[in-house]
């Protein structure tokens, strides 16, 4: 345990000491709001656009769509903070031989890398909502009651994606630099199925069966309505109550770890097998 | 006068060999990619997943817009026609029918935002990243001792992107058409094609132009690219009509016209006049006509090849009176 957790750490600190340390600490500060709040600026102007020529304003739907897309930042950091620790190892730094062969868990070192990620993802969410309630006029309204439910979805949905993230490391060992491609589509299938930015019943029926089987779907659901529970959009999800979807949360990243496990040591296992443990794609 | 060195200076010579290096640059790209064909899923076929997202919360918005429309209440018995109740049944029926045609535009303008962005994807990150990305893996000095003309290498680069990027860009056009059932109406097909390989030359021109850039910037690059993402998408219009940000008060113009340098603002905003008609979204949400606007691609696509020229001579020079030209991670 004590290994698991050293790895964790120094893995952890490098991970930061990457993602920022090649700026000064105001530009890095400036450089991990920008990103999130032009993506959610994309959004708004999607929003005003159809406001403009429809004559019709719709603020439920927007708020609906601006807390789902802030909480996605969480999704696409994580995601891609876990699964591009693999690619960039080999790829670009080449140190993966070294860092696989030193005696400690690749599991906990990815883990420890994706950690900085997720902080700033975190921080980079609470900034996109606050300037959302301070200047589009979002309808966040959360009791200080659900605090708790909030703060224990929060870490379940977490540890759902890190999972997520792991297990898709675990095929990235097989593939070439697809970086790129795993870090738009990955989040854009979660981002299409999960209910983020419009209600599950927009889409046909075998796509909200899909999104119905993914538990970040009920993640999204409960995180709305613990904020913003008087924008009225219903979002198909309204027959399971709060402590029906934490349950759900809990099984499935339990599930979702297992999985995770054994995608990685598959994934692990047909890489040394065929050589691929440091592979560079040079194209 | 040496023969090799008469040889070198040659012209027929010179072009032969750049032309040579264009091909070689670009054979890996177009041929070897396609030997790890798990490229097509990861790069061509996931990314569409994205582009559906935006479709469909336009199809959310057009859905509840159409509610509102068709509902009726004891207020307003022939529905809403934007913030007050409709009229007569007439105008409750042109309501319905803009907003139909709106929601149907404004889906086309994220199907042809997608398959810009995966040009604009490989600008950033297989031509601006690139001269950075083959310093850090050892080809750099490579480059750099061989006798061609960088700026070929270069051009192979865009010719290998632009291809390897085609496929993705069609699998966004055909998801759009046959799958989201969006409708293109092309009035001037010759137009379009030359509006398009406008844009494209003048986004690789830009690309080529950050290369040199980057190999100055270092370690920054890589974020600089990631930077260029979102805020681009953002400020070019990517997934709706960038004259939308003229419309908004105050920093709305501001924005727009930074975005502007990018030449797929124009681009796009050419394209969709072209592929919607200029009436549509009521014709207030361009910039200028289709003409203006390839003529300032054209000069975009000049400006940047020139400025990618020089740029390159210029940190080649820097690069190598600093010592630094392959000098890894920093």
């Amino acid at each position: 345990m004590n290994t698991f957790w050293r790895t964790f750490k120094v893995a952890a600190w490098l991970g930061w000491e990457m993602d920022s340390n090649w700026t000064e600490p105001w530009l890095f500060i400036v450089y991990s709001v920008v990103k999130p709040v032009a993506g959610a600026f994309i959004l708004v102007l999607m929003y005003t656009v159809f406001a403009l020529i429809g004559n019709r304003a719709d603020p439920a739907a927007f708020s609906y769509m601006y807390v789902g897309n802030s909480f996605f930042i969480f999704v696409g950091s994580v995601l891609f903070g876990t699964f591009q620790v693999i690619q960039s190892d080999r790829e670009w730094y080449q140190t993966i031989r070294y860092v696989y062969m030193a005696p400690i868990s690749y599991y906990v070192y990815i883990v420890g890398r994706a950690a900085s990620k997720v902080v700033v993802a975190a921080f980079a969410v609470l900034i996109t909502l606050v300037f959302g309630i301070i200047f589009l006029d979002v309808q966040i309204h959360m009791a200080l009651a659900d605090v708790p439910l909030f703060l224990v979805s929060t870490a379940l949905g977490l540890a759902v994606r890190l999972a997520s993230g792991i297990f898709l490391g675990g095929g990235s060992f097989l593939t070439a630099k697809h970086t790129h491609g795993l870090a738009e589509g990955i989040p854009g299938l979660f981002y299409v199925f999960c209910g983020v930015l419009f209600p599950l019943s927009v889409l046909p029926v075998w796509g909200q069966a899909i999104g119905q089987a993914i538990p970040l779907t009920y993640w999204f659901d409960i995180t709305r309505r613990l904020l913003a529970p008087t924008i009225g959009v219903d979002s198909t999800l309204v027959g399971y109550d709060n402590l029906a979807i934490l349950l759900l949360l809990l099984v499935s990243s339990i599930a979702f770890f297992g999985l995770s496990l054994l995608i990685f040591k598959a994934g692990e296992y047909f890489a040394r097998k065929a050589g691929k443990i440091d592979m560079t794609t040079s194209y | 006068m040496k023969p090799a060195t008469v040889r070198r200076t040659d012209l027929r010579y010179r072009i032969g060999l750049n032309l040579r290096a264009v091909v070689g640059r670009s054979y890996p790209r177009i041929v070897g990619a396609n030997r790890e064909p798990s490229w097509i899923f990861f790069e061509a076929l996931l990314p569409l997943l994205g582009i559906a997202a935006y479709v469909f919360i336009y199809q959310a918005f057009g859905t509840r817009a159409i509610a509102a429309i068709l509902g009726s209440s004891s207020t307003a018995p022939w529905g809403m026609c934007g913030q007050i109740p409709c009229t007569d049944a007439a105008q409750q029926a042109a309501y319905l029918a803009m907003a139909k045609a709106n929601t149907n535009a404004l889906i086309a303008s994220v199907v042809l935002g997608g398959t810009m962005v995966a040009f604009w994807l490989n600008v950033l990150w297989s031509m601006a990243s690139q001269l950075y990305w083959e310093k850090e893996i050892g080809n750099l000095q490579l480059y750099m001792m061989a006798p061609m003309n960088r700026m070929a290498l270069l051009g192979g680069m865009a010719v290998g992107g632009m291809v390897m990027t085609s496929m993705r860009a069609v699998s966004t056009l055909i998801a759009g058409i046959f799958v989201f059932g969006v409708l293109f109406q092309v009035a001037d097909p010759l137009l379009l094609l030359a509006v398009f390989f406008a844009a494209l030359v003048a986004l690789y021109g830009l690309g080529m132009m950050f290369a040199s850039l980057y190999l100055l910037w270092g370690r920054e690059a890589w974020n600089l690219s990631a930077l260029m993402e979102e805020p681009i998408f953002f400020s070019s219009g990517f997934y709706f009509p960038v004259g939308g940000l003229f419309r908004v008060p105050g920093w709305g113009p501001i924005v727009a016209i930074v975005g502007s340098f990018v030449p797929a603002t124009f681009g796009l905003d050419a394209l969709r006049q072209l592929t919607l008609s200029t009436t549509a979204f009521g014709g207030k949400l361009w910039i200028f006509d289709v003409k203006t606007e390839l003529y300032i691609l054209v000069f975009m696509a000049v400006l940047f090849l020139i400025l990618a020229r020089y740029s390159l001579a210029y940190l080649e020079t820097l690069a190598k009176r600093e010592g630094k030209l392959t000098s890894r991670h920093q």
